[in-house]
This record gives C-alpha cells, sequence and structure tokens, in this order.
C-alpha cells in the first residue's frame, strides 16, 4: 500500500544542516496497523508527514497505492490526498470557529460532495466515534477526548484508504487513550483501513500489527507484534 | 463550499473585533469618501437641470489665439459677435444657446446689499435649455429686439428680493440703479453648472458688449443638433469655419472648438492648442483615485496578512485534507470580499449621512448630491478592487506556506 525507498530529509538552515531522517525503506501492506516508536527527534513525526505526502522527502521514493507521487503537481496532490488519506494529529487541530460537523465535513468540501451529502456522511462518522449528539457544539466546548474523535471522523469521513495518526492518544489519559484506540483498531479490522501510528506509548503500539522503532532518524528494528 | 467560506469568515470576523474594526472603517471611510465625490463628478457630468440634452449638444466657450514663432498666447471666452456672425451659419447647428459669463450687481433690501449675479441671453437659450418656470416665461425675440429690461430671476432671488411675495410677475427689481420688470421666475440652478446658474438674465441686447466686433469676449454657447447623429457634423462644419476665421494681428492660429460637456470642461482646466485636455484631467483623477485607494489598501493588505498567518493551522489542516493552494487563495479572496462588501454597505450608509449633511450645509449654492445606481455601481467596483487587492497578495503568500510548518505554528 505505502512503499518508502531510501528516504532521506535533511533540514537546512544558512549555517546547519539536519539529517532528520537517515535512508529508510519501509513498505505498509495494506490493510495493515503499523505503529513507529522512537525517542523524541528521532523523525517519527517527519516519515509520517512523508508518507502523508504533507513534506517532501530530500531523497528517496514513495509510491501509494502504486503510484509514484514525486511528480505530482500541487493540484494533483492535493486531490490524491484528500481522496487516499486521512489524518489525525495530537493536537487535534479541529477548526475552532467551525461547529463539529462543519469540522467533520471538511474533507468532503474539497471533493463537490452537495451539502446534503455532506452532512449524511458527517453524521454518519460522528456516529461511528459516538458523537451524534455533538454536531452543533463548537471544539472548544468539548474535551479532550471529544475533541480527538470528532479528528477522527473527519479523518474517516471521506473512505481512506489509509490514515495517518501522528501520537492520537498523546494529549489524552489513559482512559480515553484506549478509547480511541479501540475506535482506530475497530475501523482497521472492520473496514480494512491501513494505519500508521506514531506513538510514545509502548502499550498502545503493542495493540498494532507490526512496530517500527527509529532512532536517530534510521530504522533500527522491525517487530511483527500479530 | 461558499457558505462554509462565509461561516468561517464571518467567524473570524468575530473573534478578531479590533482587526475587523479597523479594516472596517478603513474600507467604508474609504468608501464614503470615494462616494461623496463620484456623486459630486456625478452631479456635474450627467445631465441635470436645465441641461438635460446634452447628448446631441457642443458647448463652446474658449477662445485662444497663437503666435507659434513667438511663443505668444491669448485665450478667453468667446464673444457675441463670434457667435452671431461666425456660428449662427454654420447649416448643422439646429438652435444656439448663447449666455454670457455671470456678472455680479448690488441690490439693496432693507438696507443690506444683497449681490445678484445675472447673465445675458438670446431667446433660443430659453428653447435649448429646459428650465422650469415657477411663474412667468421666458424673454421672447421681439422683448430682445426691443432691448426692453426684463428680467427672468431665480426662485432664490425672489425669496430674497421680494421676501414672501406670493406672485412678482410684473414687479421691478434694482440691480446697479436699473429697474427690470421681472417676466419670469424659476427653479434655482446649482451652483455647479456655472454656465447655466444665475440669479437674474437679461435679453443680451441690453448689454454694452454684445456688438463688440472681437473674437474674443465674455459669452459661450451651446450647439445644439437635430439629433445624435447630426453632432459630428456640426463639429466638422464648425472646425472648417474656424480654420476661415481671419487672423488677429501678431497672432498665425487660432482654437476655438466645439466640444462634448466634460471635454468643454477639461479644455478650461487643462487644454490648449489642439488638446481638449480630456487625457490629463481624466489620468490626473485616475492616478488621484488609484493613489488614494492603494494606501487603505496597502494598510488591508497588513491586516490580512497578520490575520491570515494567525490561521496558519487551519491552512494546515485544509491542506492536509485535500485543500490545493489554488482553492485556499479563492476561500480566503472571497473571505476579504466579505469583508469589503460589510465595509461597502457600512460606507453607503456612511455616504447617506454625509451627503445629506452636505445637502443640508448648501456647500455650493444649490447643489443637491444623491446617490444613484451610478455612484452604486462605482462603489461596487470600488469593493471589488478593495477586495481583491488588498486578498489576492495575503492569500498567494499564505497558500505557499508549508504544511508541516503551518500545523506546527500553533
Amino acid at each position: 500500500m505505502i512503499r518508502l525507498q531510501n528516504i532521506e530529509k535533511v533540514y537546512r538552515t544558512d549555517t546547519v544542516e539536519t539529517l532528520a531522517i537517515n535512508g529508510i525503506s519501509l513498505d505498509v501492506a495494506k490493510g495493515e496497523f503499523l505503529s513507529i516508536m522512537g525517542p523524541s527527534g528521532c523523525g517519527k513525526s517527519t516519515l509520517l508527514n512523508i508518507m502523508g505526502l504533507l513534506d517532501e522527502p530530500s531523497k528517496g521514493n514513495i509510491k501509494i497505492d502504486e503510484q509514484d507521487i514525486s511528480r505530482f503537481s500541487d493540484q494533483k496532490l492535493a486531490k490524491f490526498r484528500n481522496q487516499k488519506l486521512g489524518f489525525i494529529f495530537q493536537s487535534y487541530h479541529l477548526i475552532n470557529d467551525l461547529r463539529v460537523l462543519d469540522n467533520v465535513e471538511l474533507p468532503l468540501l474539497y471533493r463537490n460532495s452537495s451539502a446534503k451529502e455532506r452532512k449524511i456522511l458527517a453524521t454518519a462518522a460522528l456516529e461511528k466515534v459516538g458523537l451524534s449528539n455533538r454536531l452543533k457544539h463548537f471544539p472548544t466546548q468539548l474535551s479532550g477526548g471529544q475533541r480527538q474523535r470528532v479528528a477522527i471522523a473527519r479523518a474517516i469521513v471521506g473512505n481512506p484508504q489509509i490514515i495517518l495518526a501522528d501520537e492520537p492518544t498523546g494529549n489524552l489519559d489513559s482512559a480515553m487513550g484506549n478509547e480511541i484506540m479501540d475506535i482506530l483498531i475497530n475501523l482497521n479490522k472492520n473496514e480494512g483501513t491501513t494505519i500508521v501510528m506514531v506513538t510514545h506509548d509502548e502499550s498502545m503500539a503493542h495493540k498494532t500489527h507490526r512496530l517500527v522503532r527509529l532512532f536517530d532518524g534510521s530504522q533500527f528494528n522491525n517487530q511483527k507484534l500479530c | 463550499m461558499l457558505k462554509n467560506y462565509f461561516k468561517i469568515a464571518l467567524a473570524v470576523l468575530k473573534r478578531r473585533k479590533f482587526f475587523t474594526f479597523i479594516s472596517l472603517f478603513g474600507i467604508s471611510f474609504t468608501l464614503t469618501i470615494l462616494m461623496v465625490a463620484t456623486a459630486f463628478m456625478d452631479k456635474i457630468l450627467s445631465p441635470d437641470y436645465p441641461d438635460y440634452k446634452r447628448a446631441r449638444s457642443l458647448y463652446v466657450s474658449t477662445m485662444e489665439y497663437k503666435n507659434t514663432k513667438e511663443g505668444w498666447m491669448n485665450r478667453s471666452d468667446v464673444s457675441f459677435y463670434f457667435f452671431e456672425h461666425y456660428v449662427s451659419t454654420l447649416k448643422t447647428v439646429q438652435k444656439m444657446a448663447i449666455s454670457s459669463n455671470a456678472k455680479a450687481s448690488n441690490a439693496y433690501v432693507n438696507n443690506k446689499k444683497l449681490v445678484i449675479e445675472y447673465k445675458y441671453t438670446n431667446a433660443d437659450y430659453w428653447n435649448v435649455l429646459e428650465y422650469r418656470f415657477l411663474e412667468g416665461k421666458a424673454f421672447q425675440q421681439r422683448e430682445i429686439d426691443n432691448a426692453e429690461l426684463v428680467a427672468v430671476i431665480s426662485e432664490e432671488t425672489k425669496k430674497a428680493y421680494f421676501g414672501d411675495a406670493k406672485t412678482v410677475i410684473g414687479k421691478y427689481i434694482s440691480a446697479d440703479n436699473i429697474n427690470y420688470r421681472v417676466i419670469g421666475v424659476v427653479e434655482n440652478v446649482s451652483k455647479t453648472l456655472y454656465n447655466f446658474s444665475g440669479d437674474m438674465y437679461l435679453p443680451y441686447t441690453i448689454s454694452k458688449d454684445y456688438k463688440d466686433i472681437d473674437l474674443m469676449g465674455g459669452y459661450n454657447a451651446i450647439l445644439l443638433a437635430k439629433s445624435e447623429a447630426d453632432v459630428p457634423k456640426i463639429k466638422k462644419e464648425f472646425d472648417q469655419m474656424v480654420k476661415k476665421l481671419p487672423l488677429p494681428k501678431d497672432f498665425d492660429k487660432i482654437y476655438c472648438n466645439a466640444d462634448p460637456f466634460f471635454a468643454n470642461i477639461t479644455r478650461r482646466i487643462a487644454g490648449g492648442g489642439t488638446s481638449n485636455g480630456l487625457t490629463k484631467v481624466v489620468s490626473i483623477i485616475s492616478i488621484f483615485t488609484l493613489l488614494f485607494l492603494l494606501l487603505p489598501t496597502i494598510n488591508l493588505v497588513n491586516i490580512n496578512i497578520t490575520r491570515i498567518m494567525e490561521r496558519s493551522s487551519e491552512i494546515g489542516v485544509r491542506k492536509a485534507f485535500g485543500a490545493s493552494s489554488k482553492t485556499l487563495v479563492y476561500q480566503f479572496i472571497v473571505e476579504n470580499l466579505v469583508l469589503t462588501f460589510l465595509g461597502g454597505m457600512i460606507g453607503i450608509i456612511l455616504s447617506l449621512i454625509a451627503i445629506h449633511l452636505i445637502n443640508g450645509a448648501n456647500l455650493i449654492s444649490n447643489m443637491h448630491l444623491s446617490i444613484n445606481f451610478t455612484v452604486l455601481f462605482y462603489s461596487l467596483i470600488a469593493c471589488i478592487f478593495f477586495g481583491l487587492f488588498s486578498g489576492v497578495y495575503p492569500a498567494w503568500r499564505m497558500s505557499k506556506l508549508n504544511v508541516v510548518k503551518a500545523l506546527k505554528a500553533q
């Protein structure tokens, strides 16, 4: 589903060059739930951003669903992200000026879906995460766990094949974290969605199919869990 | 999609109340000034009482002599003699309204001095221009031929001189110790139409200078064509006639033109020789307007950049979920247009208040400004100018933001 070949990412300033990722190759199979762990600054999020086409690698190739995306235009890349990928961020990144329903509808806006269709799909996604009673609320009126569930609803509303989650439980207590994790596991199991999750939490990582450990921008362990 | 943009635009406006106030104040204040200026220009340039036949009229008001070798130039209004002896021979002119420049005379009412501006006119002046008579009528050819001391006065003069008298026809008005019999009272004309406004109108035959044999004088005229299609014919015949005018001593060129209304004004302001000054005046007005719009636009650009950069995280999210740079530029321009149209609406309300105050203060005698569709149309153009120019650059900068950096900015 996702194929990374010799990915390198270098951050350059006027005086310093920092190698964030150093020649990582990784395959993620369709329907797989993969977790990435490693100490802070080891390049986990950078790798996830590159997989999610939010950032460009300095070197290497990325193929998603057999498509080489390196030559995609901005327009085509946007369309590809919209249709194939869903994102969950540690700090939710909900738009506070919009109500919950409008936040969840966001990916569908860029598909030119009708307002009616958007509302039906967004309501269904919020039902899946158990928030159908919070449609008219603003994000600031919700708890952290509820916000993350809204973010998950937003990530799945467009029915993407891949979900990329950057520390989705990082800001939550363990009970909330487990709830979110259950939602992701069900999504993977029932819908066959491929999930790549960056986490600091060993127990969460052990609920996934495979764990990749990074250190100083390189992959040093690839552990099959189930 | 548009509904979503509107929602977010309104939410952002509500969220940053101070920025919103500054932006709206800038837009509405600028638009108010522009709208009042447009209303003023519209008052001057659109056909207005009593000059309604502009489409088939040409205006003659300057005579210029030039000595091209020495570089001398002499410029003045036109003489009655020129109109009577030369222009009246043109076959394409249906009617010619001749009037003198306004001259001041003194009258005394209850020992108080009253300045009365009077003009001499011919009989066709009353046929070409459509003055509204409140009582009486205009003087005819008979009164002109007999050089009768009759006068048509304005409503304002009637009130100032005769007070609340119901009718003044047949009464006498004394100006510079000459008694004129009032035969008509017309509605006031705005001072902005300086060729037609006056306190008192008299037959030209009682003037001292109408017999002067000279091309230069103190008169101007409107040449009325039978139809709009005939206007270029008048122009052509007029130009040919001017070429045949006898050259005055010491000069080798004569310039005199029959112009459309606006060109007639620009010729007086910025014209000379063959140039009617139209391009110069239009350019100056355009540059001035552009500069006037540019300052608040730059201010808005700055505010918009700050506003947009505050929303980096939202931009990152939108990009992550499928918004292309183009879509984001579109979104922010729509948002900015919402803001500018809101400012525009406030601007219209402020303009209505300003115009009401200006009309009430009677800053320019008898000038009544109004906001009509023309003024609204130009205001709409100004709004779009504001919205686009102040939104495009910040939107473009924002759309180029790196998604990861944008998301980290929260």
